[in-house]
C-alpha cells in the first residue's frame, strides 16, 4: 500500500474514533479470521513497565521456546529474537534492567535498506522477514539501531510449523505474529504476566479503548532512541 | 594519434600459463571457500550477529571502489583531454571491468542464500540504496562496454569522448552509492556521515590508479613492451595527489567527529584504544597507505619507488576499508546513550572478530578473478600499445 493511501486511512482511522468511538469498537474488538489481510487500523504494540522488570528472563526463554529458536551453544552466532539487557547510569550509578526485541518501528530502517523487499512491515504495524526473499545479504542486522536481527548461521532443527526458519537468511522478533493473528497475545508477554515481574503489556495502539492506549495516554513512556524519530510501536516506561 | 598501435599479449610463453595457472588456483580456493561457508554456515568464519559483514565485503568494496578508480586513467584521456594518457584509456576500462567483476563475485558468494541471486534481480526494493547499487553496478559493465566498443571500433572514435564523459558521471555516483551503502545507516556513529560518499570517490581515484600502475607495469615488463619513465612519472604525481587527497579527507571527517562531544568516545575507539583497529589507522593506513607513498613518489622517485608506492597504496587502502567496515561494526551501537550496558548478545562491549581462512580464500578469490580476467582480457583483445615509449607516447 502507497504511504498516501495509509496516511489517509490513517486520518480515516481518527476521524472514526473521533467521530464514533463506539461503532470503530465493536469494528475492532473482533478478532481477525485468517484469511483476512492485517488492517491499517491497527498497530499492534508492546508497552515495557521496567519499573516491574525484574532479575528474570522468563520473556527471553518464552520467545525461544515458543518461536523454535535454539542456540548451538554459540553465543556470538546464536539466533536471539529478545534479549535482556542490564543498565548502569554512567554518572549515577542507578541500574535497570529491560528486555529488548525488534521495536516493530513505523519507519524500520530494516525495511527501508533491504534490497528486495523481504524486510517488510504488515499493514498493521508488525515488521517481519519474508524468509522467501531474504538472500541473507544482512544489510539489515547492519540498519536496525536496536540490534534485534539475527543471522541464522548455520542449520536449524525442531522448527515449529507457525515459525519458518531458515539457514542463511534474517530473522527477529515477530512479536508473535501467528499468535496475534489467533487473538492471542505474544509468548513474551504471556510469560512475564504469568512467571514474571507483569512488566508487559500488548495490545491495538489505535485501539481507543485497549488498556494499552489508556495507559500511553495517560501516563509518561518513551521509545529507545527516539532521536532517530522511527516511531516504535513498543514503549517503554521508567526508562 | 591514430598512430598508436594496439596488440594483444602473446600468451604463449610458459610465464603467461604459470601466471594464468597461478591466478584460477586462487579463483578455486575463493570458490571452495563460498561452498564451504554456504554448506556449513557462516558460523565457521569469523562473523557473528554483531559483525555481519567481515574479510570478505573488505575486500568486495576495495575491489568496487578500485574498479571505478581504475577508469579514470580513460577518463582524463576523453574527458580532460590529456593525450599523454591515451594509450591507457584501454586498460583502463578493462581493470574497471574485471576489477567490478570480482568484487560482485565475492559479495554474491557471501550471501547467505547466493543460490537467491535471481530474488536480488527481480524483486526490488527502491528505497534501498542496496538495489539501487544494483542497477549502477549492471549498468557501469554496459556504459564502460560501450565507452571500450568506441576505442576500439576505429569508426566510433568520434563518440569515445561523449562515451567517457557518460563513464565518467556513471563511476561517480556509483562510488557515491557504494559509500551511501555506510553512510546511511544513521543508527551507527562510525558510518553516519554524509562525508563518507565523497571520501570513497577519493578513495577510488586512489587505490584504482595504485592498481592500474601495478598491472601496466607488469603487463608491459612480461610482454617485453617498453614503458617511458616520464610517463610514469606523471602516473606517480597522480598518484600522490590522490594519497594526498585521501588524506586531507580523513584529516576531516575525524576533526568533524572530534569537535562532536557525542563522538568523541568513537575518536577515542579509533585512534586511541582501539586495539587492532588503531594499529591498522596509524601504521597500515596513514603510515604504510598515505606517508610512505607520498615519500616514495615525491622524494624518492623512480620506477621501483612508483612499484612500491602503488603497492603501499594498496596495503592502506585495505586497511582503511578494514577499518570502516568492521572497526565500524565492532564499535558498540549506543543504543542507551549515558548507560553502561551488558547483556547476552554483547551490548556494549567492542564485538570480537579474526579473520577465518575461508573469508580470506574468498576474497583473495575475489582478486584472482580480477587479475585472470585482466590476463585474458588482454590476451585475447588490444588493449596495450605496442609501446609506450616516452617519445611514442609523447607524439600519439
Ligand atoms: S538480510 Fe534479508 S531481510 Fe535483511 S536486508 Fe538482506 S535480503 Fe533483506
Amino acid at each position: 500500500m502507497n504511504p498516501e493511501r495509509r496516511q489517509l486511512l490513517g486520518w480515516g482511522a481518527a476521524a472514526a474514533a473521533a467521530l464514533a468511538p463506539g461503532f470503530r469498537l465493536i469494528e475492532l474488538a473482533q478478532a481477525r479470521s485468517p484469511q483476512e489481510a492485517a488492517s491499517v487500523l491497527q498497530r499492534w504494540g508492546l508497552l515495557i513497565d521496567i519499573t516491574k522488570c525484574v532479575d528474570c528472563d522468563v520473556c527471553v526463554t518464552a520467545c525461544h521456546e515458543e518461536n523454535g529458536v535454539t542456540g548451538q551453544g554459540r553465543p556470538a552466532t546464536d539466533a536471539q529474537w529478545i534479549r535482556k539487557v542490564n543498565l548502569r547510569d554512567k554518572r549515577t550509578g542507578y541500574a535497570q534492567t529491560l528486555p529488548l526485541m525488534c521495536q516493530h518501528c513505523e519507519h524500520p530502517p530494516c525495511v527501508d535498506v533491504c534490497p528486495t523487499g523481504a524486510s517488510f512491515k504488515r499493514d498493521d504495524g508488525i515488521v517481519l522477514v519474508d524468509k522467501h526473499t531474504c538472500i541473507g545479504c544482512r544489510y539489515c542486522v547492519l540498519a536496525c539501531p536496536y540490534g534485534a536481527r539475527s543471522f541464522v548461521h548455520e542449520a536449524v532443527s525442531g522448527q515449529k510449523a507457525d515459525v519458518p526458519r531458515g539457514k542463511g537468511t534474517v530473522e527477529s522478533c515477530t512479536l508473535c505474529v501467528h499468535r496475534v493473528d489467533r487473538a492471542e497475545t505474544p509468548a513474551c508477554v504471556e510469560a512475564c504476566n504469568r512467571d514474571g515481574g507483569k512488566a508487559m503489556a500488548f495490545g491495538d495502539l489505535n485501539d481507543a479503548s485497549a488498556e494499552i492506549h489508556r495507559r500511553l495516554r495517560s501516563e509518561p513512556s518513551s521509545q529507545v532512541r527516539a532521536d532517530l524519530a522511527l516511531n516504535t510501536g513498543v514503549r517503554y516506561q521508567g526508562l | 594519434m591514430a598512430s598508436i598501435q594496439y596488440r594483444e599479449i602473446d600468451g604463449r610463453s610458459g610465464g603467461f600459463y604459470v601466471l594464468l595457472g597461478a591466478l584460477g588456483v586462487l579463483v578455486l580456493a575463493g570458490l571452495a571457500a563460498a561452498w564451504t561457508m554456504e554448506h556449513q554456515g557462516h558460523h565457521i568464519t569469523g562473523m557473528s550477529n554483531r559483525i555481519v559483514w567481515g574479510t570478505p565485503h573488505v575486500f568486495a568494496v576495495f575491489l568496487i571502489v578500485a574498479a571505478s578508480g581504475a577508469l579514470n586513467v580513460a577518463s582524463i584521456a576523453s574527458v580532460f583531454g590529456r593525450e599523454l594518457y591515451k594509450p591507457l584509456a584501454r586498460l583502463s576500462g578493462l581493470l574497471a571491468v574485471t576489477l567490478l567483476a570480482g568484487g560482485l563475485a565475492v559479495l554474491v558468494l557471501d550471501l547467505g542464500r547466493p543460490d537467491r541471486l535471481i530474488v536480488a534481480m527481480t524483486h526490488y526494493n527502491f528505497k534501498s540504496i542496496f538495489a539501487w547499487n544494483i542497477f549502477l553496478y549492471t549498468g557501469f559493465f554496459a556504459v564502460v562496454a560501450l565507452y571500450l566498443w568506441t576505442m576500439f571500433e576505429r569508426r566510433m572514435n568520434g563518440y569515445t569522448q561523449r562515451a567517457g564523459v557518460l563513464a565518467f558521471l556513471w563511476r561517480l555516483i556509483l562510488t557515491t552509492g557504494t559509500g551511501s551503502i555506510f553512510g546511511f545507516l544513521v543508527a551507527r556513529e562510525p558510518y553516519d556521515s554524509a562525508l563518507l560518499a565523497p571520501l570513497f570517490i577519493v578513495m577510488s581515484f586512489s587505490f584504482g590508479l595504485a592498481i592500474f600502475v601495478l598491472v601496466l607495469m607488469a603487463a608491459c615488463r612480461w610482454s617485453g613492451r617498453p614503458l617511458g619513465d616520464a610517463l610514469l612519472a606523471r602516473l606517480g604525481n597522480l598518484l600522490g595527489v590522490f594519497v594526498a587527497a585521501v588524506l586531507y579527507f580523513v584529516a576531516v571527517h575525524h576533526l568533524t567527529n572530534l569537535y562532536l562531544a557525542r563522538q568523541l568516545e568513537l575518536e577515542r575507539f579509533l585512534l586511541l584504544d582501539g586495539g587492532v583497529y588503531t594499529v591498522l589507522f596509524w601504521i597500515g593506513q596513514i603510515l604504510v597507505g598515505s606517508i610512505v607513498p607520498l615519500v616514495l613518489v615525491y622524494a624518492v622517485r623512480g620506477r621501483a619507488a612508483l612499484a612500491a608506492a602503488a603497492a603501499c597504496v594498496i596495503a592502506g587502502g585495505l586497511a582503511q576499508v578494514y577499518v570502516i567496515i568492521i572497526g565500524g561494526q565492532a564499535y558498540p551501537q549506543q543504543i542507551f546513550p549515558g548507560k553502561d550496558v551488558s547483556s547476552t548478545f554483547f551490548d556494549g562491549v567492542i564485538a570480537s572478530y579474526s579473520p577465518s581462512l575461508p573469508e580470506i580464500a574468498l576474497g583473495v578469490g575475489g582478486v584472482g578473478l580480477a587479475l585472470a580476467l585482466t590476463v585474458l582480457g588482454l590476451r585475447v583483445l588490444p588493449f596495450l600499445p605496442r609501446s609506450l615509449a616516452d617519445g611514442e607516447a609523447a607524439a600519439a
